[in-house]
Parts: C-alpha cells; sequence; structure tokens
C-alpha cells in the first residue's frame, strides 16, 4: 500500500513536471542494464544471497512437494510425465512466456502450469496468486537460475511483443504516465524511498518485503498500474502476458534470479 | 508442505562459536487488520520459539505481532559436543511446528 501511495504521489509530481528532464522515450542500452538486485540495501541482498534466509524458498519447496503429488481425475503427478524437473525444467522459464500453438498466442508460465492441470491431470486450474500455483511456478523457475534470459527470441512473438511494448511506452491513466517515464528515463532517481529501478523482472515469482509474501510479475505489474491510476488488466489478461513478454524480452540475456527478493 | 529452513553448521570444533539460522513460514496476522467489511481478522502469530541443544534449551524469544510474516531468527551458540539441536515454534490457533538439525564437533 505504501509503494502505491508514493507512486501516486511521485506520479502527479512527474505529470506536474517537477521531476521530468526528457519527455521523449529513451530505451536503455544493454551494457546499462542492471537487475532490481543491485539497487538493493546489502541486508536486503544478504537475503536473496543465502537459500536457508530468502523465504521464497519455502515456495519453492512447497513446489517440490506439489510436483511429486498425484492430483486430478488422471490422478497423475507432474513428475509421472515430466520427471526430474532438474533437467525437464531446466532453462525453460527463461524462454517464457512462449508461444502456444493451440491457442495462437503467448502464455505464461502459470498459464502453462494450468494448461497441464486441465489438459493432463484433468484437474481444476490454480487460482492466479494461490500459494499452489505460486510455489510450482517458482520450483519450474528456480531450476533455470542463473541461466540467460531467451524470452521473446521466437519469431511467432513477434507481434506480441511489439503489443507490450506499446502498452509500456504508451502515456496512460489519470496521471498521463507511461511505464517508460520512470523505468527508462528515471530508473536512477528515487520515488520517496524505493529505487524506480529499470523493471527488468529477473527473479520472478519473487519474495517482496513490502507483500510479505511471493508474488507473481503480473501482482507487480498490477501494483504500478494502481500507482499510475490506469486501467489495471485482470489477472491472465492477454495485455498483462504480452507486457510480461516484453520485459522478458528488454531483459534479454540477463540471468534467471528465482527465488528474489525485493524491498 | 515445507514450514522451516534450518541452517546449522553440520561440522565444528569444539569451543567454535557457531551461527544458527532459521526460517518458519507463517502469516504472522497481527490482529489489528479488518476486513473490507470492516471485521477484525484475528490474531494468528507465532507465540515463542526455543532451541535445545541435547536437551538443553540454548535459546528462547518471545514473539509478537509487530514481527513480520514468515520470521527469520538468527543466534550464536558454543559447539560443545555431537549431537541434536531440536527447535519448536509455539503460536496462536494450536500452531505447532517442530525441526531438528545435527551437528558433530571434533
Ligand atoms: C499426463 C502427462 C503430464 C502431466 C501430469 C503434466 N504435464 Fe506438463 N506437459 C505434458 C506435455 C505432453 C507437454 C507438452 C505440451 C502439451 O502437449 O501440452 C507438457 C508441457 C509442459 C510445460 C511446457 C514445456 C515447454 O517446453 O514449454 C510445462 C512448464 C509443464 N508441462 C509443467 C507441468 C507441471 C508443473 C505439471 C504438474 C502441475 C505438469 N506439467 C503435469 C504432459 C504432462
Ligand atoms: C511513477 C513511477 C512508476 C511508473 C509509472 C511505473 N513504475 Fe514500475 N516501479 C516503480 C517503482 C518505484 C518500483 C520499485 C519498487 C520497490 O521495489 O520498492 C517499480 C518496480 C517495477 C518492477 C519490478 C522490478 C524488479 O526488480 O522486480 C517492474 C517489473 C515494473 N515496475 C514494471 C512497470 C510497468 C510495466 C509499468 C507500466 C505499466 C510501471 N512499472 C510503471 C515505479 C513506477
Amino acid at each position: 500500500m505504501k509503494l502505491i501511495r508514493t507512486i501516486a504521489v511521485a506520479g502527479l509530481l512527474l505529470a506536474a513536471g517537477f521531476a521530468v528532464p526528457r519527455l521523449c522515450a529513451t530505451e536503455i542500452p544493454q551494457a546499462e542494464r542492471r537487475s532490481g538486485y543491485t539497487f538493493m540495501s546489502p541486508d536486503t541482498k544478504a537475503i536473496q544471497d543465502d537459500d536457508t534466509a530468502n523465504p521464497g524458498m519455502l515456495w519453492v519447496l512447497d513446489g517440490e512437494a506439489l510436483w511429486k503429488r498425484k492430483t486430478g481425475t488422471a490422478d497423475k503427478a507432474c513428475a509421472d510425465c515430466h520427471e526430474d524437473a532438474r533437467a525437464s525444467m531446466k532453462g525453460l522459464a527463461a524462454r517464457y512466456p512462449a508461444y502456444d500453438k493451440t491457442l495462437g498466442r503467448p502464455v505464461n508460465l502459470e498459464q502453462r502450469i494450468n494448461l497441464c492441470r486441465a489438459q493432463h491431470q484433468q484437474a481444476t486450474p490454480l487460482p492466479y496468486e494461490s500459494r499452489d500455483l505460486l510455489a510450482l511456478t517458482a520450483f519450474v523457475a528456480q531450476q533455470s537460475r542463473g541461466m540467460p534470459i531467451t524470452a521473446g527470441a521466437d519469431p511467432q512473438l513477434e507481434p506480441f511483443v511489439a503489443k507490450g511494448r506499446d502498452t509500456f511506452m504508451r502515456r496512460q491513466g489519470q496521471l498521463n504516465l507511461g511505464c517508460t517515464n520512470c523505468h527508462n528515463d528515471n530508473w536512477d532517481k528515487h520515488l520517496a524511498g524505493s529505487a524506480v529501478t529499470q523493471a527488468l523482472p529477473t527473479g520472478y515469482p519473487l519474495y517482496r518485503l513490502e507483500w510479505q509474501s511471493l508474488g507473481s510479475l503480473q501482482r507487480r505489474l498490477r501494483n504500478c498500474m494502481t500507482g499510475m491510476r490506469t486501467q489495471i488488466y485482470d489477472y491472465g489478461a492477454p495485455e498483462l502476458v504480452e507486457l510480461e513478454l516484453y520485459l522478458m524480452s528488454r531483459a534479454h540475456d540477463m540471468p534467471i534470479e528465482t527465488p528474489a527478493v525485493r524491498p | 508442505m515445507a514450514s522451516a529452513l534450518i541452517n546449522v553448521p553440520k561440522k565444528a570444533k569444539r569451543g567454535d562459536i557457531i551461527e544458527i539460522k532459521t526460517l518458519m513460514s507463517h502469516i504472522m496476522e497481527t490482529g489489528y487488520r479488518r476486513t473490507a467489511t470492516g471485521e477484525l481478522v484475528p490474531r494468528d502469530i507465532i507465540t515463542s520459539f526455543s532451541c535445545r541443544y541435547n536437551g538443553v534449551e540454548v535459546f528462547r524469544a518471545d514473539l509478537f505481532p509487530a514481527i513480520a510474516a514468515n520470521p527469520f531468527i538468527t543466534f550464536f551458540t558454543v559447539a560443545t559436543e555431537s549431537g541434536k539441536f531440536d527447535f519448536e515454534w509455539i503460536g496462536d490457533q494450536g500452531f505447532t511446528e517442530t525441526a531438528s538439525a545435527a551437528i558433530s564437533v571434533e
């Protein structure tokens, strides 16, 4: 809640032209990209760096248990088909959201897991932000830790990356702000106490100290949208998946940190 | 479901000061928050944590509503002999969890 208020106040300042050195959106050069991690205090970095201090690991361990648990009418566990996640899921999160042929559009990791629940386990899809879905997603994504992000490279995804980029660049909402005005133009500044950062989604799902919980990238995006007082898309909306895809393509080659920790 | 993450050195020399780290999964609901309809959300916190080293208590803490979710408690003790650390968390609404970790001391 604190951040939302902060964004709204700072947004008003930005909109009023107090702190906007340039209005045209400039993209961040490859060599200057920095993970949100690099903006954190040494104390918060220490939490992420130590797997016995990082609360995100609680979800990863839950996810590992769920991976092996039989469920649904098919009475099958993820492990029955995908066996050892350390091998079968390695590098996978680095290329998500990925193009789904049947749907003809990109799906994110949460949606892909729910497709398997529905089609292969014949179980009901897990709700967004539920503990079980976050746990499975964190467990799958953790298998890609340290691996370079490649999402968006598939040529079939081009139009969707472009749509996500448009949402990022477009001024919107009551404050008439674009994501770019904070995350490209003012990433080296602060909004009250918070570093603005470059919005590179290297560590999702991640443990946010403010949430006191693990949360998805979509939760983070909806937070920023609340702050911008713009239309907040529903969890799973194509617009949010396209935005995720664009953000991941912007983080091309940066290592996955899941489960990361952020303030 | 996974509830605790414990970090105790597997080995130590007799007399070494060792750091013990524990992380317990818990929502730590303060009891002060209300729902959208104004109903008080009942308090649900861990109230006490203790650690025994071969049966002898070496650390204890009381916890209160201002402590964040998933409490991370670290402390130091002296490695005196090989054996076992037993951890216990007790809280509201009948919450109890235990965990243990072995150490070998040379
Ligand atoms: C009955 C077998 C079966 C079960 C059970 C199953 N899956 Fe799948 N999964 C598949 C198949 C087959 C595919 C390939 C795509 C397709 O045909 O749906 C797949 C694809 C995937 C993918 C995408 C792989 C890629 O290369 O992009 C992920 C991630 C995944 N499954 C995760 C899970 C998780 C997590 C669970 C447990 C909740 C699970 N699956 C349960 C059969 C299964
Ligand atoms: C008024 C400025 C502002 C605007 C506009 C804004 N954000 Fe943010 N955003 C922030 C701040 C501040 C943070 C960091 C908060 C923290 O971690 O304490 C943040 C964090 C993020 C993160 C998390 C990065 C990480 O390291 O995990 C992402 C992703 C993100 N924003 C995306 C967006 C998108 C997409 C939009 C447009 C829909 C947007 N933001 C609009 C201020 C803004």
